[in-house]
């Protein structure tokens, strides 16, 4: 508790213990001598709710909670209600002090949870190790980072070997190792080892300040449901206080004309008992609240959600369409197979590793590193590169051709269609076929489960994108069980394609596109919310994105929906029971079946149910 | 031009408050509250003048709640 806090604690107690010792003395009901001492609580405990009501009506800013506690307590203590005047008070002050510690603590919770922020650098001034602000720190310094510190600023490892924690970036519990020239991110937890780091970003660039700036921010874009309290806040306060004003005038008055007893006493009694239940905190508190509580707990499991209203996108969600290569699958292209035909192994990959030599294509990539050797280029001339076909060049003297199928059938040489996950390359040298070389991407080892979860939490399409040929594409998606698949899209086709899609969805479904965050802006934007995985330091990727997956593990799409799922339920539930408990209560103070007492409970202890119950989107445990 | 503020206040309602006042201030295009994280985004118009529509929306912020603050 922080001393204002304190402040009001002593307030209460005062203010009780006062209450309690009059209600003990044997006062005459209605003496003046009563009502003077009884306002001596009343002013302990309400003082400055009086004082904010007054300055509210002096700004013109006369229907808030100040303004209807301290009409409804004055109005109290005017009928005789004292001990009810006072309680109101005590009441309301309570409310107050729990919402405002409850706020404090789950700020701090989740602030903890997000403890990523460095506090120092330590750098090399004049051979001494001193600690400077990470802010001062300019890009190209070297850094040192001690074992057990977290690394302040991006960057990269000079000197030094270490283990590192990743889990406050991650949520993954497994520490990463880092060696000389590997990149480590700011926001890790140096575990082993003293690390010299080269920076190559500025602490406002870094990794932790991005994500810290982020899920600080994430709120700014309000949801539905936020926007919906906020308006019926504003239009619902006047409202009741008018409806108050009425019950105090109309019905005595109506009582009159007809005849019979006014009774102003009791229905003033019954408009103050309104303008207690009236307040709106429960609901003004708590809608935001579990939000904030939602995209923390979020943020703990390694999902950065930008926004409140993509928790509410989220939970709706009813098509996820993926990307194929580095979202379900590594994204590593490996030579997994290699089937010679007329010369030896060795010779059909040296010979295709050559031809490949200039090209920069993953696939290539993979062909001379499973060659493993240096390529001496002199002895590759004449490259030509077949578009949509393949490659064909001078190796040693022979002519190679190294490429699909179609390219074979182009130059005359017989070869025969390979059944098999992956992309072949047939080759051909001296005009003869010489066998192919199966090159394959590795399936995830959770994008099987991650399908399954997606069917599990209500998902009704599951579709894939993907550049690669018909029959991987295929294999790919039957093995792991997709709805759907689109394959050899050139990159601006993704996004023809998830606009044909989005054309299909229902009015209130939203599309998800998960991509690996590289190549795939244009369509992350396009889609309803567009989801980046492994996008721990790509920049691109989460400023496209809606949603950040900070580790590539497709099972944490499924994840993400659910603990959306959940916010969205306590957001609702919240909304339906305050909303409902002040209606019906509303309706029996009206007709004098609720008094003060009843009102206190549908004001303080509503509020205090919805906080508790927001507080609830924190836990992610199980989803 | 946006900028970020820290700020200092007690209820979620009058969180909204503010940022209703912030965003009808004249020189501010758009602005939100972030109660939870006690923050203050404030889009300003091109070529405002940042410092004194700040004040401005202090003045404005101060008059719909009393008890809150902005650290400018």
């Amino acid at each position: 508790m922080n001393n204002k806090q304190k402040k009001v604690l002593y307030r209460i107690i005062a203010a009780a213990l006062m209450m309690i010792v009059l209600l003990l003395l044997p006062l005459e009901e209605n003496s003046i001598l009563r009502f003077v001492l009884f306002l001596i609580p009343y002013f302990t405990i309400g003082y400055d709710i009086l004082k904010k009501a007054f300055k509210g009506i002096k700004n013109k800013q006369v229907f808030d909670e100040n303004f209807l506690m301290a009409v409804a307590t004055v109005g109290a203590m005017a009928l005789g209600e004292y001990t009810e005047g006072v309680a109101v008070m005590l009441f309301y002050q309570i409310g107050e002090l729990f919402q405002s510690y409850a706020v404090g603590k789950s700020r701090r919770n989740i602030s903890s949870l997000m403890d990523i922020r460095p506090d120092f650098a330590n750098v090399m001034l004049d051979g001494v190790l001193t600690q400077v602000d990470p802010d001062e720190v300019e890009i190209g310094s070297e850094i040192i980072v001690q074992p057990g510190e977290k690394i302040p600023i991006d960057g990269i490892v000079l000197d030094g070997s270490s283990t590192l924690d990743t889990a406050a970036l991650t949520g993954e519990s497994v520490p990463r190792t880092a060696g000389i020239g590997d990149e480590v991110l700011s926001g890790c937890i140096n575990l082993s080892g003293v690390l010299k780091v080269k920076t190559t970003k500025e602490f406002g660039e870094s990794t932790a300040s991005k994500i810290l700036d982020l899920v600080e921010n994430a709120s700014s874009k309000k949801s539905k449901p936020e926007n919906f309290i906020s308006k019926f806040a504003r239009i619902y306060t006047p409202a009741v206080c008018y409806g108050a004003l009425g019950l105090a005038i109309l019905p005595p008055v109506i009582r009159m004309i007809i005849g019979m007893d006014p009774s102003f006493t009791q229905w003033i009694y019954r408009a103050l008992t309104f303008l207690v239940i009236s307040c709106p905190c429960a609901l003004v508190i708590s809608i935001p609240l579990t939000f904030f509580a939602g995209i923390g707990g979020a943020s703990k499991e390694g999902v950065l959600v930008k926004g409140s209203n993509y928790l509410d996108m989220l939970s709706k969600a009813k098509i996820v369409v993926m990307d194929k290569t580095g979202t379900l699958t590594e994204g590593v292209f490996k030579v997994t197979k290699v089937v010679p035909v007329g010369v030896t192994e060795d010779e059909l990959l040296t010979n295709t590793a050559m031809a490949e030599v200039y090209s920069n294509h993953p696939i290539s990539k993979s062909l001379k590193e499973a060659y493993g050797k240096p390529i001496d280029t002199d002895i590759v001339t004449d490259v030509e590169e077949i578009s949509g076909h393949g490659i064909r060049a001078v190796v040693d003297g022979k002519t190679v051709y190294a490429g699909n199928i179609k390219l074979m059938s182009s130059i005359g040489v017989e070869a025969n269609e390979v059944q098999e996950s992956g992309t072949v390359i047939h080759v051909a040298i001296e005009g003869a076929y010489a066998g192919y070389i199966l090159i394959s991407d590795k399936l995830k080892p959770n994008s099987k489960a991650a399908i399954k979860d997606l069917k599990k939490v209500g998902i009704r399409q599951t579709v894939m994108l993907t550049g690669d040929s018909k029959s991987v594409a295929d294999m790919v998606a039957a093995d792991l069980g997709l709805d759907k698949v689109y394959s050899e899209l050139l990159p601006g086709d993704k996004v023809d394609m998830v606009e044909k899609i989005l054309s299909t969805k229902g009015d209130k479904e939203q599309l998800i596109f998960v991509g690996d965050g590289i190549n795939d802006a244009p369509v992350l934007s396009r889609s309803d919310i567009g989801i980046a995985m492994g996008a721990l330091g790509s920049d691109a990727a989460i400023e496209a994105a809606d949603v950040v997956l900070m580790d590539d593990d497709p099972i944490k799409i499924a994840k993400a929906i659910n603990i959306a799922k959940k916010c969205m339920r306590i957001v609702y539930e919240n909304i339906y029971f305050a909303i409902g408990v002040k209606f019906v209560c509303l309706f029996l103070g009206a007709i004098g079946i609720a008094n003060m007492w009843v009102a206190i409970f549908a004001d303080v202890g509503v509020m205090v149910i919805a906080v508790l119950n927001a507080i609830r989107a924190l836990r992610t445990k199980g989803l | 031009m946006k900028k970020s503020y820290k700020i200092e206040v007690d209820c979620a309602n009058c969180a909204n408050k503010m940022e209703q006042a912030a965003k009808d201030t004249p020189g501010v295009v758009d602005a939100s509250v972030n109660f939870m994280a006690l923050k203050m985004n404030v889009e300003f118009e091109e070529g405002a003048d940042v410092k004194a529509v700040m004040a401005e929306v202090l003045k404005n912020c101060k008059k719909v709640e009393d008890d809150c603050e902005i650290f400018l």
